[in-house]
């Protein structure tokens, strides 16, 4: 039992780091095609491109550069976690109405004063549900980080799969699914907090 | 206060706007841009507080060229009031009343003070309103607040466009009514966009008559009723409403 409660610890950190690396790129990201949209085109394909490499590859792939173990789990949960935060932020100020936009200008708002009270507040529930889908895939995705020597509940599932032993896969599966629904959840919950009241 | 010196705006499309604009502005004065859609209202009223650059031609506000301002600063020290409100859903009415204070780096109570004081003004109780959201308000409400917003640095030139355009009529002239008696006590100096004549005469002292980018009169709402420079003039204006105006003046 502790087994999995720490293999669970593990399979939500390397979940989380790849999600939060990925922010950490992400959203700038999507500012910066958002301001300079003639970048906008190549770096959504080029995102694009990447969520369609089928996870296996994509770990094998990785595997070349960072080697077996968690390091690789990781740099794949980033890449697959860019698109829907790239593209939600890119979306969510680009929905951001024109005319707010203007009445800042109009006020003598600096771009970044613009970005910072008004696109970026407004753009937020949007971010976050591309935040919301990035973290259930990286936690789906994270199961098969075993195959390149990852740690995880991917480990038991794996271990039970082999030795056709039903309740060590059930251990494995079923915190995983859980720890999506939640993650979900959770992160329902902090979208409700951040985004301010005024707006629904 | 603003002058208009031959100022022309063509756009990339090569569409010429704004053909060779003179105007002078005068301190205290509420001046109403009306014309029919696409005469170039909105073009010149942009090229004011930099929104749009003029091709040609200078602008000056108090005798500084603006073209030799910092557009943010001249923005904030010019109230803006657009058709669409544009007040921040994600703000509180305070906030979205304090917001060019607080970019001035105003002090927390001062703020409070201030928005205070301007909610007053148009008789919104300060315990009510000052936490509420906009999508709380009713739309006369908003532009209320928008107009506010406008005003909460004590600009001594504000610029609307179109600012009644989106309320229901009697909302609007309800509106209309407040905000004439709340230009006279501020004494500030106004450039009112409009399309609606009725507005015009209510509200201007003088009235600029603009067509196809070009001005055809400029006049007191007297001189345009009662000695229009063309059939245009007389048109726009619409004989009901020429008798109307008049019928009212000799009352
Ligand atoms: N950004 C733009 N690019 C090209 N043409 C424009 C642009 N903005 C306005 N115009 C054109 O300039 C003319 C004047 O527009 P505008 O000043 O908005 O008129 P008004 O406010 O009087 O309705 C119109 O013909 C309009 O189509
Ligand atoms: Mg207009």
């Amino acid at each position: 039992m502790e087994r999995v409660f720490l293999l669970t610890v593990e399979h939500l950190q390397l979940s989380l780091m790849g999600v939060l690396i990925a922010l950490l790129v992400a959203i700038p990201l999507g500012i910066f095609i958002y301001r300079y949209k003639g970048f906008a085109g190549v770096v959504l394909s080029l995102t694009d491109v990447i969520q369609t490499i089928p996870s296996l590859a994509m770990l094998a792939l990785l595997m070349l550069v960072f080697g077996l173990g968690n390091t690789t789990v990781i740099a794949a949960l980033v890449l697959y976690s860019l698109l829907p935060i790239v593209r939600n932020t890119y979306t969510g100020l680009n929905n951001v109405s024109p005319s707010l936009i203007e009445a800042g200008r109009g006020m003598g708002m600096t771009r970044f004063q613009r970005l910072r009270y008004v696109e970026l507040p407004l753009a937020l529930p949007v971010i976050m549900a591309g935040i919301r889908v990035a973290t259930v895939t990286a936690i789906g995705i994270a199961t098969i980080g075993v195959l390149i020597g990852g740690g995880g509940l991917g480990v038991l599932i794996w271990r039970g799969i082999q030795n056709t032993d039903t309740q060590m896969i059930l251990m494995g599966s079923i915190p995983a699914a859980l720890l999506a629904i939640l993650a979900d959840f959770l992160l329902g919950k902090i979208e409700k907090r951040l985004i301010p009241k005024g707006m629904n | 206060m603003v002058i208009f010196d031959r100022v022309s705006k063509q756009y990339e499309d090569g569409h010429e706007a704004v053909k060779e604009f003179s105007l002078e502005v005068k301190d205290g004065e509420f001046l109403v841009m009306i014309g029919p859609s696409g005469c170039g209202k909105t073009t010149t009223l942009k090229m004011v507080n930099r929104l749009i650059e003029p091709t040609s031609g200078t602008i000056y506000i108090g005798q500084k060229d603006i073209t030799k301002e910092d557009p943010v600063k001249l923005r904030r020290e010019i109230g803006y009031v657009i058709q669409d409100i544009g007040l921040f859903p994600n703000m509180a009415i305070e906030q979205n009343i304090d917001i060019v204070p607080r970019l001035l780096g105003w002090s927390k109570e001062k703020r409070k003070q201030r928005v205070d004081e301007l909610l007053s003004l148009v008789e919104m109780d300060p315990e009510v309103y000052a936490k509420r959201y906009p999508s709380e308000l009713s739309g006369g409400q908003q532009q209320r607040i928008g107009v506010l917003r406008a005003l909460a640095v004590e600009p001594p030139l504000i610029l609307m466009d179109e600012p009644f355009g989106a309320l229901d009529p009697i909302t609007r002239d309800n509106l209309q009514e407040e905000f004439k008696v709340l230009q006279k006590k501020l004494n500030k100096t106004i450039i009112f966009v409009t399309h609606d004549m009725d507005e015009a005469l209510k509200l201007a002292d003088r009235i600029v008559l603009m067509k196809d980018g070009e001005i055809v009169q400029v006049g007191s709402p007297d001189e345009l009723v009662n000695s229009p420079a063309d059939e245009f003039v007389s048109t726009f204006i619409g004989s009901s409403r020429m008798e109307n105006y008049k019928r009212s003046e000799t009352r």
